[in-house]
């Protein structure tokens, strides 16, 4: 494709055309309301389905939802989740749900913030946050532990309660 | 100020001499690293954006960070330099600027003395040769830097200022045969009692600005260092104090010859009404001619500044083409017609 | 598996053509049972094996006596058909009828028939992939989730499930039962090893029909009826034999777990090595799951001519040494750190020369690969040295626990390093050490202090060289410790009791600067004779079958994932 260029007139090579627009577009950006955000003090709202920090999550009950299947870490694109699991140790506490991670780390340096984790919860026990700006002053303080992302990730009102419900039945069957 | 006045012409000249060296620098510095921050504010606000306005009160206090910055980085040579020459550049580029400045006169009197640190009756021949040694930091750093983008910018620049260099030098001749004298000092008196040469020779005043600009390497003609083609130009390899020598330089080089042009064209420190027009004979008369003086340089470096938004850079040859085929013949042809004028009307 | 096990029992006389598939297919009339090895007839699920088709299952497995009580192998089939006259009924064109089979009650419904338990028969047509099959297929597998407790997320057999497996290839996406599920009980304690799941159990039997037929240990069995069927062990015996791991391999969901892998890793993400275990002389075929530089289990790999596919619990809990914290990492020089490989064994190499033939020992082990034992053999012919390996004699039993706890007794004898059985020389190697016949002592992979030479003892001789991979009285008086690998972190061979030859492979990197005794022995052993010796196992082990009578036609690409017989 070639593209004719423009003749221009007598008038246009005097370049005054070029610069009274110029000076008109300047102006009217000289004088327009900024768009700068002051930052710290000021901050965007949100928005509903922002991928921001994946946390876990707690429900109701206050139990840890997360039951250590590694879904997560087998998805997770750049591996920045590590799950210690459980290990053969009954653990008394967790009753029917049965396993809870030991530790669960998220190397936030080294996560993309896509979500899969959230998709592939099976337990919706993982929630990309509102969280977008994480500082720390090493490496391993960016890598957040159990505690730390549990912390961080709060409560979720969790509609099902499928465990819970399964205790229930369980109980009312007789069986402890 | 019995005692001083008292002293020995010899005495006197060095004393007062060193005062105005020593205030003039101390007024220009700041005025330098303010007007980089001019610059910022301004830009951000065509940006539609605010611009640095954390350290100290409106940001205040941001050259003086800035300057921290340059001064509190490493300064890094890199391996492949020319390593003399690399070292020099950043100084040879800083110094013209400055000593430009020394036969502007800046204010009438303060004190008793005439408010220019030389009063040389070649002023504007020295200044135009100190101005073209301006190139040879901007060469030098391009050679040192013994890289492409910096070599490029480097040729760019010695190309570019010495044509424009002319075109400048053409379009003050007019000037001088109307006042018949080559000292500045002289040039304001003469606009004093008459009219601005501005509106006397604005053909010569528009080829000089447009100079001005190119001879500066600023936008629309900072081809040397334009970031698009050349990374950094001439000063890619350049980093912390270095590079900010270069900077400085850029700036005091603006300011000089802003300073230029209000002397030239725009009646230097005189304002032609409320008897400003005359030299002062009290100390604050002295200090207001500085202000006015300082005031419509601030009215070019805006400009500058704005320009630096208004206008897109001009491809190299569109350059050359103006310079030479353009300015040149229209410089020549404005000191013909001037003598004409000249010979008719004496 | 199974399909090896029909490659090598002998071509039976009669065979039978059947149509599966559309396709003819001739298979034989019998096959062997797989506990009495019988010829008994073959069923269809054999045939349709034979033809390259999967049927789904449960509860069958080719080394289990058949059940058919899990219903998911039904298939839709076709019979001849008979006249009147018991003559079959032919198509116009000559071909006899087929009639596909049908409910006698309900014409238009296909009658299936489990593809485990129906032997086949002449002029029969089994279709494996119709509709029909499909919905029944869907309508089993309904059945088997009805009060399936879905907690896949903390179920350990995630990933390697039939249940799962089969759901998502012939299942329904959703479930149409709404009431509420039987419950029953979770967390069971089984036996030292087994954790039990009863809710996730599909009532397949397989377990039971293992520890009664296979284990010869009937500890398990069915209580109650319906949907309240439990598995369960009679009340106080636990379930405890030296097999019990078994059950939670073929069991198909994850009702039966082990305890010793329960929760630590999921199964995805193990890497699967081809391995043999070490634990006896035996060699059961084994996969290693590690991760990360991690053994997680053992699993037994199927191999007809070793271990079928079963292995014991010992063995199979035999990993965990690999893995500890005190294992030697570093070469040492009179017990300290901070020498190199190359020093350690240019130094080595030079001590060597000085020897004077007949005053050196060098007792190795026979738990060392083939490659490594002919390395120290070659070691020993080099320095007129007199060498041995001690003998490890446990119990045996009635399936696969052989009582010769060495892995490579027999890799010691072919290879020349042991003379007869191992552990004859110690005694002499320990007599000459006291009367001063022997100046040097070359010790790999064993701790002598149990065996005959005591720490008294070792004073009297030049502890020339020992490595080992664990720490003990006799690498605390080495003068060059070596460190070595185990097995799950090198390369090489064993030849077992019954003389089968087999090739292992590496599951993890060995910790710190330890490297595998093949190579290290080669690179001495390249210096001192001044004859190379590769230090990769393939060619080392190409090299000492040209030179060993007894494998002399065997090459390392020929050994395979299964092994092969040697002459010993």
């Amino acid at each position: 494709m070639i593209v004719q260029r423009k003749e221009l007139s007598w008038w246009e090579r005097l370049y005054i055309p070029a610069i009274i627009s110029g000076f008109r577009v300047t102006v009217r950006h000289f004088f327009k309301k900024k768009v700068t955000m002051q930052y710290p003090e000021e901050r965007w709202v949100v928005p509903e389905g922002y991928r921001g920090a994946p946390y876990l999550v707690k429900d109701q009950d206050a139990r840890t939802k997360c039951v250590s299947c590694q879904l997560c870490e087998f998805v997770c694109p750049p591996k920045a989740i590590k799950i210690t699991p459980p290990g053969p140790k009954v653990n008394k506490s967790t009753g029917n749900v049965e396993k809870e991670p030991a530790d669960f780390e998220i190397n936030m340096l080294r996560c993309i913030f896509c979500g899969f984790c959230q998709e592939v919860c099976p337990e919706e026990a993982i929630f990309l946050q509102k969280d977008y700006s994480l500082t720390g002053e090493s490496r391993e303080e960016m890598i957040y532990h159990k505690d730390k992302l549990l912390e961080l990730g709060g409560t979720h009102q969790d509609d099902i309660m499928k465990w819970a419900k399964k205790n229930q039945e369980a109980k009312a069957q007789g069986i402890a | 100020m019995e005692a001083l006045s008292e002293a020995n012409s010899i005495q006197a000249i060095l004393l007062f001499g060193l005062l105005k060296v020593v205030m003039v620098v101390a007024v220009l510095m700041p005025m330098i690293s303010y007007s980089v921050m001019a610059e910022r504010r301004i830009s951000a606000a065509i940006q539609d954006r605010i611009g640095p306005n954390r350290v100290g009160p409106f940001g205040l206090l941001q050259p003086i960070a800035d300057g921290l910055k340059f001064l509190l980085k490493e300064d890094f040579t890199p391996n492949h330099v020319r390593k003399a020459y690399f070292w020099l550049a950043p100084a040879i580029a800083m110094v013209p600027p400055f000593l430009t400045i020394a036969v502007i006169p800046f204010g009438s009197t303060l004190g008793g003395q005439n408010m220019v640190i030389a009063n040389l009756n070649v002023g504007i021949l020295f200044t135009f040769s100190v101005v073209s040694l301006g190139v040879y930091g901007i060469v030098l750093a391009g050679y040192a830097s013994n890289s492409k983008y910096p070599f490029f910018g480097g040729i760019r620049a010695s190309a570019q200022m010495i044509s424009y260099e002319i075109a400048m030098g053409m379009s003050v001749v007019p000037l001088f045969m109307l006042v018949g004298d080559l000292n500045l000092g002289k040039v304001i008196e003469y606009q004093a009692s008459g009219a601005w040469l501005i509106f006397k020779q604005p053909l010569a005043f528009i080829i000089f600005l447009v100079a001005a600009f190119a001879e500066t390497n600023r936008l629309p003609f900072d081809m040397p260092e334009s970031e698009t083609e050349l990374v950094s130009g001439y000063h890619t390899e350049y980093s912390s104090m270095k590079f900010a020598l270069f900077f400085l330089g850029e700036y005091a080089a603006m300011i000089s010859v802003s300073a230029l042009m209000v002397t030239l064209f725009l009646g230097g420190w005189t304002l032609p009404f409320m008897g400003l027009d005359t030299p002062a004979t009290t100390i604050l008369g002295g200090l207001l001619h500085i202000g006015i003086f300082v005031g419509k340089l601030s009215i070019f470096m805006g400009l500058f500044i704005w320009v630096r938004w208004m206008l897109p850079r001009f491809r190299y040859d569109q350059l050359m083409d103006l310079g030479w085929r353009r300015f040149l013949p229209l410089a020549l042809l404005n000191i013909v017609i001037t003598a004409c004028l000249l010979w008719i009307t004496r | 598996m199974a399909k090896q096990a029909t490659e090598k029992s002998a071509p039976p006389v009669e065979t039978i053509t059947i149509k599966i598939d559309g396709k003819e297919v001739e298979v034989p009339k019998t096959m062997p049972d797989p506990i009495t090895g019988k010829p008994v007839a073959t069923t269809m699920i054999q045939a349709c094996k034979i033809a390259g088709i999967e049927v789904p299952h449960y509860c069958y497995h080719p080394k289990l006596p058949v059940a058919g009580n899990c219903r998911m192998c039904l298939v839709e089939f076709g019979m001849p058909a008979m006249g009147r006259d018991r003559k079959p009924i032919l198509n116009d064109d000559g071909t006899p009828q087929v009639r596909k089979m049908t409910l006698p009650y309900e014409p238009g419904t296909p009658r299936g028939a489990i593809a485990c338990a129906t032997p086949i028969s002449p002029g029969m047509e089994i279709y494996p992939n119709s509709p029909a099959t499909k919905q029944m297929r869907e309508s089993v597998l309904e059945s088997l989730l009805v009060n399936h407790p879905l907690d896949c997320p903390i179920c350990d057999q995630a990933g390697e499930c039939k249940l799962q497996e089969y759901s998502v290839e012939h299942g329904q996406a959703e479930s149409k039962f709404a009431e509420t599920k039987v419950h029953k009980p979770k967390q069971v304690d089984l036996g030292p090893r087994i954790m039990l799941d009863d809710e996730r159990c599909i009532l397949c039997s397989r377990c039971v029909r293992f520890s009664k037929d296979i284990a010869d240990d009937d500890a398990l069995g069915f209580v109650n009826r319906g949907s309240y069927n439990t598995l369960t062990t009679f009340p106080g015996k636990p379930f405890d034999n030296n097999y019990t791991l078994n059950t939670v391999d073929i069991c198909p969901v994850g009702a039966l777990t082990s305890k010793d892998f329960r929760f630590q890793m999921r199964v995805w993400f193990l890497k699967e090595t081809k391995s043999v275990c070490t634990s006896c002389a035996t060699g059961c075929n084994i996969t290693i799951g590690s991760r990360e530089e991690k053994i997680y289990r053992y699993e037994p790999r199927d191999n007809d001519a070793v271990n079928a596919c079963w292995m014991c619990d010992e063995g199979r809990l035999n990993y965990k040494w690999i893995g500890r914290k005190d294992r030697l990492t570093a070469p040492k020089r009179n017990g300290r750190e901070g020498i190199t490989w190359k020093n350690a064994i240019d130094d080595l190499a030079t001590r060597l020369s000085e020897f004077e033939p007949k005053t050196t020992a060098i007792i190795g082990s026979a738990r060392q690969t083939t490659e490594e034992l002919y390395l120290l053999k070659k070691l020993a012919d080099h320095l007129d040295a007199i060498t041995d390996a001690p003998a490890r004699v446990g119990e045996a039993d009635k399936l696969l626990v052989n009582a010769d706890k060495n892995p490579n007794a027999n890799g010691a004898l072919v290879t020349g390093f042991c003379s007869g059985e191992p552990g004859s020389n110690l005694s002499k190697i320990a007599t000459d050490i006291r009367s001063g016949k022997i100046k040097q002592l070359i010790v790999i992979g064993e701790d002598v202090t149990k065996h005959g030479i005591s720490a008294k003892l070792l004073e009297k001789v030049e502890l020339v060289l020992v490595s080992d991979i664990l720490p003990n009285e006799t690498t605390k008086k080495a003068k060059t410790l070596l460190p070595g690998s185990a097995h799950a972190e090198k390369r090489g061979t064993f030849i077992n009791v019954k003389g089968r030859l087999q090739r292992f492979l590496k599951a993890v990197e060995a910790p710190g600067d330890a490297r595998p005794e093949s190579e290290f022995l080669a690179e001495l052993l390249t210096i001192v004779s001044g004859e190379s010796y590769p230090s990769n196992p393939e060619g080392l082990f190409n090299k000492m079958a040209a030179e060993t009578k007894a494998l002399a036609d065997v090459k390392w690409a020929d050994i395979g994932d299964l092994g092969v017989d040697v002459k010993i």
